[in-house]
């Protein structure tokens, strides 16, 4: 009964679901299957960076430098013979609390000013990864990061040696953040962040204490944004201080505002749709950023709620055309019998 | 070092005090110098920045990418057409005056009573515009503009060339003009007519929209004239605007959102921070002492220097 139910309301979830799953088996192309293994790290990334931007209303733009911090912490733990499961938690907790002393002096700014005090840490960040040659490698970076340790359980290991398998990682990493996004956005800690978001001194005005909401959104959306640093890492083999870069964070900023801002799905579909857009004006070359660029301004200037607003406002004027029909249906179908009456 | 032999060679010692002191005295007073000449172009730059995102509250985060088309602009002006310098670099300041109002019309007022946020992805998108509009049309690599004025003159053992001293000089001219205009015409006033109270301004009959569209002019143009005015001592790339205009934001935040004032006397002393930064403490570091000095700001005054309490 239930689950016929489930079935009946939420069939396009589970099919999409069904869908991930299935990817490493549709594509063939090495190439594509790469280019999606990337567009999900991007989606995790892109979903915390929601978090904040989407529902506390904050633009963080530091977001790449925990990313990095993240990636850094990973990559040395484990070159230094850590274990991944234990450095990946490590590393995310690490750029919380580094997201902690830098949201102590940047909450107290609003708006563009917190936008841009959130860039200077990130660029301080970048700075440091770049500069601190003992221990980041300087600007060329960190390599032969090792891959992610195997799961050895008592009957079986998994090792994360083939794409498909790093594939399932990532995957799982963005299940579990969407999963997390969804308990949080629909809780009441969720209502209290949008309530900030949308009138800050009423939030504060009805007991809710702003700065401390804040910093909670902050902190959550950079631990997730360093797991997914921590990921990507090990994915890559070898990191350098680019991946501190806020270029980063802007790319994040495009996928959410381009899929829909404030919305659980809008993050992801701006990751892939983006992507595969990059991929596919390749043949553009130079000129790729230049058009790139000016879709951003005619989007966000005439679409500014993104695909998500665009697909609202369609399904939403489908309904009216087929209530309208329904309706209109339904007058004929009077004026017939009052016709027959006659 | 016992004391005698200190004393022995007395008159030594205190020749080489005297000489190394003497010594320091001139590096750091060179250091101050070049932390003028830099904090001068800053000031030019964050003034055109406070008045278009203190007055018209647009964060244009492209400002520092129409500096650098700024610099282009003279570049090509002398290296195409053969112009000297100076009238290349008004030209520049021409050029990008129109382009400033383009871009004012076409990406920022149709975004003017959307959330803040909005317009700072415009501007995103502006500087991926420009900056890979001008990586395709000359391409990446650096240049360099011939430096018109390369004489050498050394005041009290303070090395500098006449171009540092004419960009310094500039930059107060500069700063001198846009104070007459704003406070003594009245074309200028309108501009703080709209800083003070938008509907205000509309009710006496000021066309905002205009005040935008020349608001944008003048800071553009600054920015140009501080590119091309510094062109000469440094190399133009085409990403030379993107850490720039983050030091713009830095002083503004300083200095006080939409302070003319706080604009110029921040830049000089980011400028002089970040020399004697660079200079004393670590070359490698000295972008960190700008954003530092903005962490100690928000800190302590998140007003900063002449900004008003909310």
């Amino acid at each position: 009964m239930d689950i016929k139910k489930i079935l009946k309301e939420k069939w396009p979830y589970l099919f999409l679901l069904l869908v991930a799953f299935a990817v490493p088996v549709l594509v063939s192309s090495r190439y594509v299957f790469q280019v999606i293994v990337i567009s999900v790290v991007w989606s995790v990334a892109a979903l915390s960076l929601n978090l904040v931007l989407g529902y506390t209303g904050l633009a963080s733009l530091a977001h790449a430098g925990f990313f990095g911090i993240g990636a850094y912490g990973v990559a040395l733990l484990t070159r230094g013979g850590m274990s991944f499961w234990l450095a990946l938690p490590l590393s995310a907790l690490l750029a919380t609390v580094v997201g902690l002393f830098i949201a102590m002096p940047a909450l107290r700014t609003r708006e563009s000013y917190f936008a841009i005090s959130t860039l200077c840490f990130g660029v301080i960040i970048y700075i440091v990864a770049g500069n601190w040659l003992s221990l980041t490698g300087g600007h060329t970076g960190i390599i032969g990061i090792p891959r992610v340790t195997p799961i050895r359980l008592p009957f079986l290991t998994i090792e994360f040696t083939s794409l498909t398998s790093q594939y399932y990682l990532v995957l799982v990493l963005l299940l579990l953040t969407l999963f997390v996004m969804h308990r949080l956005v629909y809780s009441l800690q969720g209502l209290t962040f949008m309530s900030i978001r949308n009138n800050e001194v009423l939030a504060e005005a009805v007991g809710i204490n702003a700065f401390s909401t804040k910093l909670l959104s902050f902190c959550i959306a950079n631990f997730i944004v360093a797991l997914a640093g921590g990921v990507y890492a090990p994915l890559m083999g070898s990191i350098s201080p680019t991946v501190t870069m806020h270029i980063l964070t802007f790319n994040w900023l495009v996928f959410t505002l381009l899929g829909g801002v404030a919305t659980l799905a809008g993050p992801i579909i701006g990751a892939f749709a983006i992507t595969v857009l990059i991929e596919s004006l390749y043949f553009l070359g130079e000129y790729q950023l230049i058009i790139f660029g000016a879709l951003l301004i005619v989007v966000i200037i005439y679409f500014p709620r993104g695909l998500m607003g665009i697909y609202d406002n369609l399904s939403l004027k489908a309904k009216d055309f087929y209530q309208q029909r329904r309706s209109g249906f339904k007058d004929v179908q009077r004026i017939a019998q009052s016709r027959g009456s006659d | 070092m016992s004391r005698r032999r200190g004393r022995d060679n007395c008159p030594n010692l205190f020749y080489n005090i005297k000489r190394k002191g003497c010594e320091s005295v001139q590096l750091f007073l060179q250091q101050v110098f070049n932390g003028i000449m830099i904090g001068s172009t800053y000031a030019i730059v964050a003034l055109g920045l406070t008045l278009v995102f203190g007055i018209l509250h647009v964060p244009n985060f492209a400002h520092g990418h129409l500096y650098m088309l700024g610099a282009y602009v003279t570049f090509f002006m002398m290296k195409l057409y053969g112009l000297s310098f100076w009238p290349a670099l008004l030209i520049s300041m021409l050029v990008l005056a129109l382009i400033g109002v383009l871009v004012e019309r076409i990406v920022f007022r149709p975004l003017i009573n959307q959330a803040h946020i909005t317009m700072f992805i415009s501007a995103i998108g502006l500087l991926m515009l420009i900056e890979n509009f001008v990586i395709v049309a000359w391409g990446p690599r650096a240049h360099r503009i011939q430096n018109p004025y390369p004489t050498i003159v050394r005041v009290f053992g303070i090395t500098m060339t006449h171009q540092r001293i004419i960009v310094i000089a500039a930059a107060v001219i500069l700063m001198v003009l846009l104070q007459l205009f704003i406070k003594k015409t009245i074309v200028g006033t309108t501009i703080e007519a709209v800083a003070q109270d938008r509907e205000g301004a509309l009710m006496m009959g000021i066309s905002v929209n205009r005040v935008a569209g020349m608001t944008f002019a003048i800071s553009s143009a600054l920015a140009a004239a501080a590119a091309s005015l510094v062109a000469p001592i440094f190399m133009i790339s085409p990403t030379m605007g993107g850490l720039l205009v983050m030091k713009a934001m830095i002083i503004i935040i300083l200095g006080g959102m939409g302070s003319i004032k706080g604009a110029i006397l921040g830049g000089y002393i980011l400028g002089l921070v970040e020399a004697l930064g660079g200079g004393y403490l670590s070359a490698a570091y000295k972008d960190v002492f700008a954003f530092g000095l903005l962490i100690a700001v928000l800190a302590v005054k998140p007003t900063g220097l002449f900004g008003k309490e909310k």
